[in-house]
């Protein structure tokens, strides 16, 4: 079974083997409102965990998305570059931002759990 | 300072607005359909803005009321007929962009409409250039809502009869619950439109009756979407004190009757009229989906800057980036290729015209 974690920077980060898949959270979208431009790390560029690899832009403001581990980028997903409305749409699921070969599987282990993510993002949206 | 709130507020949170600070006001960002839907409904049907948080300056008293008011501001005021409505701007001594306001002759005076951020500053100013010889009223007992669309003239019409007759910068009174509420026509939006002054007792009950004919409340987000497609500047971001009606491509807000006489800040402006400007407002639209924002830096194809962004987003309804800005004047020309510099990259663009939403009185017509 695939892992899935968080991030304080509201990222979520999917592993299954080697690969990891990595997008923005439901709560990320739900801040930032309609997204309207996405620009992701290209591929085989190297990123370091809590790093920048990717923007996001809604109507209102420009934000980073940062790598909650280190790895080798494998594939980015063309379909939110091409209609970044889709990030709003499915966040979670087929709107994922970039995968990545990982090169320290240890670097899972500060992530949050879903019931530690939702906590934390209750509690800094208060 | 306490944060203030509008006589809407409650009604804000009923829709479900996210609210934000904004000039000292509790104001809605957006409610819950978000500021592309919001645009987009304004765009085809109506929109509701509380724009309570801006000035309402009355001024009266005194046979040269009219005369002294040219001597602070560079429109023809003589000419201006009861309930007829000007864009013009308080300027200081270099020609500056100290609040660019709409200008209403009233039966016995003028009414102003004044930004919320400069509307305090304003009055003082004005105030004193006036001599203190005439009656000056900042009335804070009454809102402001803006009805801006399509359908705002139906809508509105529904809940106050024969407003739908009024012209374009035009303004009169009629009555709502029994009470004196002043329409002009007039908008930030593109869209034709009306601004509707009204007691703050009635204008929960007001907005209600709007919804209740189909207009939606909606938020600052999309009211700065929906001015930048219209090429309308913001106060602070695309005009300041540093910069002149004549930089800010906004000379025909300048009658020629004007220009020969004297106001504050009209000799920098003559001289401006007659020798031309080193820098001037300009649409730009990137050849991508980058967004350039504010202070984004503006480059030539020799990579040396040329001037910066002012006002940048996406534009809901051209579907496209969007961005206006200062330019040296020999880059002024439409399709005159730039580059603008974004999280350090030069990303190409072009001049081009503004609005990037240009509307006709059927239905709008795409620019970009």
């Amino acid at each position: 079974m695939s892992e899935v974690k968080y991030s304080k920077e509201h990222e979520w980060i999917k592993l299954n083997g080697e690969e990891a898949t990595i997008g923005i959270t439901k709560h990320a979208t739900e801040m930032l409102g309609d997204i309207v431009f996405a620009e992701l790390p290209e591929k085989g560029s190297n990123v370091d965990k809590d790093g920048t690899a990717g923007v996001v832009e809604s109507t209102k403001a420009a934000s980073d998305v940062y790598t909650p581990v280190s790895g080798e980028v494998i594939d980015t997903n063309q379909m939110i570059v091409d209609d970044p409305s889709k990030i709003n749409e499915d966040p979670e699921e087929s709107a994922w931002f970039f995968k990545l070969k990982i090169k320290d599987k240890s670097e899972m282990d500060s992530l949050m759990s879903k019931e530690e993510y939702e906590k934390f993002a209750k509690e800094t949206s208060a | 300072m306490s944060i203030k709130k509008t006589s809407l507020n409650n009604l804000h949170i009923k829709y479900g607005a996210k609210l934000v600070e904004f000039a000292g006001y509790q104001m809605p960002i957006q409610y819950k359909d978000g500021i592309i839907q919001e645009h987009k409904y304004t765009r085809s049907h109506s929109g509701i803005f509380d724009v309570s948080h801006m000035g309402q300056l009355f001024i009266s008293g005194g046979d040269n009321l009219t005369n002294d008011l040219e001597k602070i501001f560079p429109a023809d005021l003589k000419k201006l007929k009861t309930n007829q409505s000007k864009y013009s701007f308080l300027m200081n001594n270099k020609g500056g962009i100290q609040d660019d306001l709409i200008i209403t002759k009233t039966s016995d005076g003028f009414l102003i409409i004044l930004n919320a951020a400069c509307k305090y500053n304003d009055y003082e100013v004005i105030k004193a250039k006036l001599d203190n010889q005439y009656k000056l009223n900042l009335d804070e007992s009454l809102s402001l809502i803006a009805l801006q669309g399509p359908e705002a003239k139906n809508v509105l019409n529904k809940v106050i009869p024969g407003c739908n007759s009024l012209k374009f910068m035009n303004g009169n009174n009629y009555v709502y619950n029994n009470k004196k509420v002043y329409i002009t026509r007039s908008g930030y939006t593109g869209e034709d439109g009306f601004e509707i002054s009204i007691k703050h007792s009635d204008a929960e009950t007001f907005v209600e009756s709007l919804i209740e004919n189909g207009s939606k409340l909606i938020g600052l987000g999309a009211r700065d979407t929906l001015r930048m497609e219209a090429g309308l500047c913001l106060y602070g971001n695309d005009l300041d004190n540093d910069t002149s009606p004549i930089e800010a491509n906004l000379k025909w807000a300048i009658p020629k009757s004007r220009i020969e006489t004297e106001f504050v800040g009209s000799e920098v402006l003559k001289n401006q009229f007659q020798s031309g400007v080193k820098k001037l407002r300009v649409g730009i639209k990137p050849d991508s989906k980058v967004i350039a924002r504010g202070n984004t830096k503006i480059y030539n194809d020799k990579n040396q800057e040329i001037g910066k962004v002012t006002s940048g987003t996406f534009g809901p309804s051209v579907e496209h980036p969007i961005a206006m800005g200062y330019v040296d004047n020999s880059y002024s020309t439409v399709n005159t290729k730039i580059f603008l510099e974004v999280r350090g990259k030069k990303i190409p663009a072009n001049i081009c015209n503004l609005p990037f939403y240009k509307k006709n009185y059927v239905k709008g017509e795409i620019n970009v």
